[in-house]
């Protein structure tokens, strides 16, 4: 594999012609190892990560295995090697996510593209600049330290005319050079301040309908596939009979190793070919549905993986005046990117090159030849612009699917799921139940935390507050789910298991300041030293304006406080709530949002981001839930599964706290992972009634009114 | 069956000889390669594959090719003059009332109806207006405040 990738690079630098390539090689890595156990971590390869070329004709282009997917990477990757190699924004040409072209990449996932791709970028672009620093002295005669750079033209900063452009700087050379991981390293160090919010690189073209998504790619005899779907996970085709579908005019029908297709020129001609497909199925009986899957999770889940344990559990008990004990609950959610998983294959002189909506086109890359028995090198991943990924397009079968279709037809085929597809095969969040015991002492000090997660993973649920006897137990991460655990398949969504995590700890907390009258910002003051959190927390409450008052202070209106840590930002949230008693319908009116995210590369992108998590979280406190029974899954469509709405939107304020001498950190999930928790602590106030479950649905929040 | 099929495209007579039944946004898709808008639901829910014909947000995905016939069907591509952004356009772009771009032009043609309706919406009338449609990444708010910048800089003389 090292070595086919090394041959590519020698072919790649010398496909580009002449100028000057800046290759920036990461080695084993320590700084992508210092990450929080992703469960598909692999570590980089020893071999590039990143390419900049400069060309005879000063045209700079940088080559990246990550992807757009609407988090604005195309823009901020950009913004950063323009800013080191000092040259405009429009003169960098972004190459993104195509396995030809572009080094390899784990994967767009995990908020790490602009804290750890980007200082590699970052030393690439300060490379190349030195090193056409140095042709220029060599140019000009003159030396290094009189030499200036702006906009891609180096001169002498005591006479301007004597100038040379990167252009002329690049011609008749072929110059190539390694970054090594030191100076990414240092890059890191040195990050300093960028601060711009340029207009997004991909803006235009999303405003006039020319960009392109893997569904709006168009070749010549291109056949639009649909396949026969089984009725539940687990069933097994017994029966099968397309000849009607055959003696339909103009399509073309597989039955090959467990594929069923209809494919045609028309999207819908196939799809009227596959209803007239007859089959029968067996199917299991369904073990679990959407209300029984808590007592299972409990009961099948795998021996906890302790991850924190201080002090001891029974002495904290003793030094408790009160002792907490409670159970949370939170359903599967599906990622429902508006852009279904689609793919269009194409085999062409024994290569296969496969136009995917993905957020991991090597791995993909990698999926696809060992499904169709061609090697890695013969297969190539192109990612035009994806409509959303949140996590739920690191799995793709979908590219496979269309693969195979094409080889076994001989024409370019394309597989766009439908919104049905794309709620069966989703890789659901998985559900969660987290049981939590904790006890203060009689200053409001927490003395006990003894926590245990089943289903969900350890992600966010680490113990910033300073607890002496603590306990973390963590039944299963999703990432290793034992098979039977879930009736379908799990995977990464926006910060995995923080979301449930949260829910449970925060709500945890204010229990623990309302039993013992306390304002629920002054606990939490109370109850840390963590600096970072302080930080926020005084934040979001300066810029809420937080008078303290103890919860619930119920008359149907009240505000809830959350807070956390995701990717290595520090987050706080702060929302105000409107709860009708009759009802159990909640309006958020309001809602603070404050971030540590060090460096912030670009403010009105990360506040984007910010709003984004905090809109999207919405729908997972208030609406979202797959229903289910056993490996049926009942909801497949937007009519039924609640994702958030105009009307739902509070009003959103962001600030960060101000942390420039920190490297950047993660900006895609962190805001996200409070949602759940910080409007259930404010319908406590509202109500003083406690919802134990997600999502927190009308009848949900009725009953809990009712119960209290 | 097929019928010839007559209709304007963002300004230009089309016509083709096709199925009346088949569904204007794969025919837009397919057969016209204009491919801004996009599938997300195919019932109706979700509002990415809006289009408007004769002033009106229709889901193309709902919509037949022959309800369209001898009508005015405006799709994004048609939204832009000479390069230049509609005031709608400019504003979902200057503002970031996109993320990943998909739903965008279903967004942005729902807008334009519904300034046609009533030049000068208020912020709850736009809501109401936008409702149905869905932004997974959920950028609703900037969506709004790209709409009423819009609306003003329109001041009522839309089109």
């Amino acid at each position: 594999m090292s070595d086919m990738r090394q041959m590519d690079r020698r072919e790649f630098v010398k496909l580009l012609g002449g100028g000057i390539v800046v290759v920036v090689n990461l080695g084993p890595l320590t700084l992508f190892n210092s990450r929080d156990p992703l469960d598909f971590q692999r570590g980089y390869p020893e071999d590039i990560n990143a390419y900049l070329h400069i060309a005879e004709d000063g045209k700079v282009t940088l080559f990246s295995g990550k992807i757009e997917m609407g988090q604005g990477v195309m823009t901020s990757l950009t913004q950063m090697a323009a800013e080191d190699l000092g040259v405009s924004l429009e003169t960098i040409h972004i190459v993104m996510g195509d396995t030809d072209r572009c080094p390899w990449d784990m994967g767009t996932f995990g908020s790490l593209t602009t804290r750890m791709f980007g200082p590699a970028v970052r030393a690439a672009a300060a490379r190349a600049r030195l090193v056409l620093t140095d042709l220029a002295s060599e140019r000009l005669g003159v030396a290094r330290d009189a030499l200036k750079v702006e906009d891609g033209v180096v001169f002498v900063e005591a006479d301007r005319s004597r100038r040379v452009s990167y252009g002329e700087l690049a011609r008749g050379q072929e110059i190539t050079h390694t970054v090594d991981e030191e100076a990414v390293l240092r890059a890191v160090e040195e990050f300093k301040v960028m601060g711009d919010s340029p207009e997004r690189l991909d803006g235009y073209d999303k405003m006039t309908g020319a960009a392109k998504f893997a569904g709006d790619i168009r070749l010549p005899g291109m056949l639009y596939a649909r396949i026969l779907r089984p009725p539940a996970h687990g069933a097994r085709l017994t029966r099968v009979d397309t000849s009607a579908a055959e003696a339909m005019p103009g399509i073309t029908v597989v039955n090959q190793g467990g594929l069923v297709a209809t494919l045609a020129s028309d999207p819908e001609k196939a799809e009227k070919a596959l209803n007239l497909i007859e089959a029968d199925y067996e199917l299991p009986t369904p073990s679990v549905d959407t209300e029984s899957i808590f007592d299972h999770l409990v009961a099948a889940a795998p021996a906890p993986n302790t991850t924190e344990r201080e002090g001891d559990l029974e002495a904290g008990r003793a030094q408790c005046a009160q002792e907490f004990e409670a159970t949370y609950y939170n359903a599967y959610v599906a990622h429902a990117p508006i852009e279904p998983h689609t793919a269009v294959a194409e085999l062409k002189d024994g290569k296969m090159t496969v136009w995917s909506s993905t957020q991991g086109p090597f791995s993909q890359q990698r999926t696809i030849a060992r499904e169709i028995g061609y090697d890695a090198g013969d297969v190539r991943v192109i990612t035009p612009y994806v409509g959303g990924g949140f996590g739920g397009k690191v799995s793709g079968r979908q590219a496979v699917e269309a693969a195979r279709l094409a080889v076994i037809t001989g024409a370019p085929v394309q597989v766009a799921w439908t919104r049905a597809e794309e709620f069966f095969y989703d890789s659901f969040r998985p559900a969660a139940v987290l049981k939590v015991a904790s006890g203060i002492d009689g200053d409001g000090k927490i003395k006990l935390w003894d926590y245990q997660v089943y289903g969900a993973g350890s992600r966010g649920s680490g113990v910033f507050y300073d607890i002496p006897n603590r306990s973390v137990r963590v039944y299963g991460e999703w990432g290793r789910a034992p098979e039977g655990l879930h009736p379908f398949a799990v995977g990464p969504w926006r910060a995995p298991a923080a979301n449930s995590n949260r829910f449970a700890a925060e709500q945890q907390i204010d229990i623990m300041a309302a039993a013992v009258g306390i304002d629920p910002l002054e606990f939490r003051l109370l109850n840390t030293t963590d600096e970072r959190m302080l930080a926020v927390l005084r934040k979001a409450a300066e810029v809420y304006g937080w008078e303290a008052a103890t919860a619930p202070r119920r008359g149907g209106r009240g505000r809830g406080l959350a807070c956390g840590i995701d990717a290595e930002t520090y987050v706080a949230l702060v929302a105000d709530v409107t709860v009708d008693p009759a009802t159990g319908h909640v309006q958020v009116d309001r809602v603070v949002c404050v971030q540590d995210m060090g460096l912030v590369v670009n403010p009105d992108g990360a506040r984007m981001q910010m709003e984004g998590c905090i809109a999207m979280g919405l729908g997972y406190a208030f609406g979202e839930e797959i229903r289910f029974e056993g490996g049926k899954i009942l909801d497949s469509n937007f009519g039924t599964y609640k994702l958030a709405r105009f009307s739902w939107m509070p009003k959103i304020e962001t600030a960060f706290v101000s942390n420039d001498a920190l490297p950047p950190k993660g900006g895609g999930e962190p805001a996200i992972i409070n949602v759940g928790a910080v409007v259930a602590n404010a319908i406590f106030d509202a109500t003083g009634a406690r919802v134990y479950r997600l999502p927190m649905t009308a009848d949900r929040v009725l009953a809990a009114i009712r119960s209290t | 069956m097929s019928e010839t099929i007559r209709f304007i495209l963002n300004g230009s007579p089309v016509t083709l000889d096709t199925e009346a039944d088949r569904t204007l946004l794969w025919v837009l898709r397919t057969d016209l390669e204009l491919t801004g808008a996009k599938y997300g639901c195919g019932a109706g829910l979700c509002g990415s594959c809006t289009v408007v014909v004769d002033g009106a947000a229709v889901r193309s995905c709902l919509t037949s090719l022959g309800g369209v016939e001898g009508k005015d069907v405006t799709t994004i591509e048609g939204l832009a003059q000479s390069g230049e952004l509609h005031p709608l356009q400019e504003a979902f772009r200057k503002l970031g009332g996109f993320q990943c771009g998909y739903c965008t032009p279903g967004m942005i043609m729902n807008a334009y109806a519904l300034l046609l309706k009533g030049p000068s919406p208020g912020r709850d009338a736009i809501v109401q207006g936008m409702e149905s449609n869905l932004c997974r990444c959920s950028a609703y708010t900037r969506i709004v405040e790209a709409i009423e910048t819009a609306a003003a800089e329109l001041g009522g003389s839309h089109e």
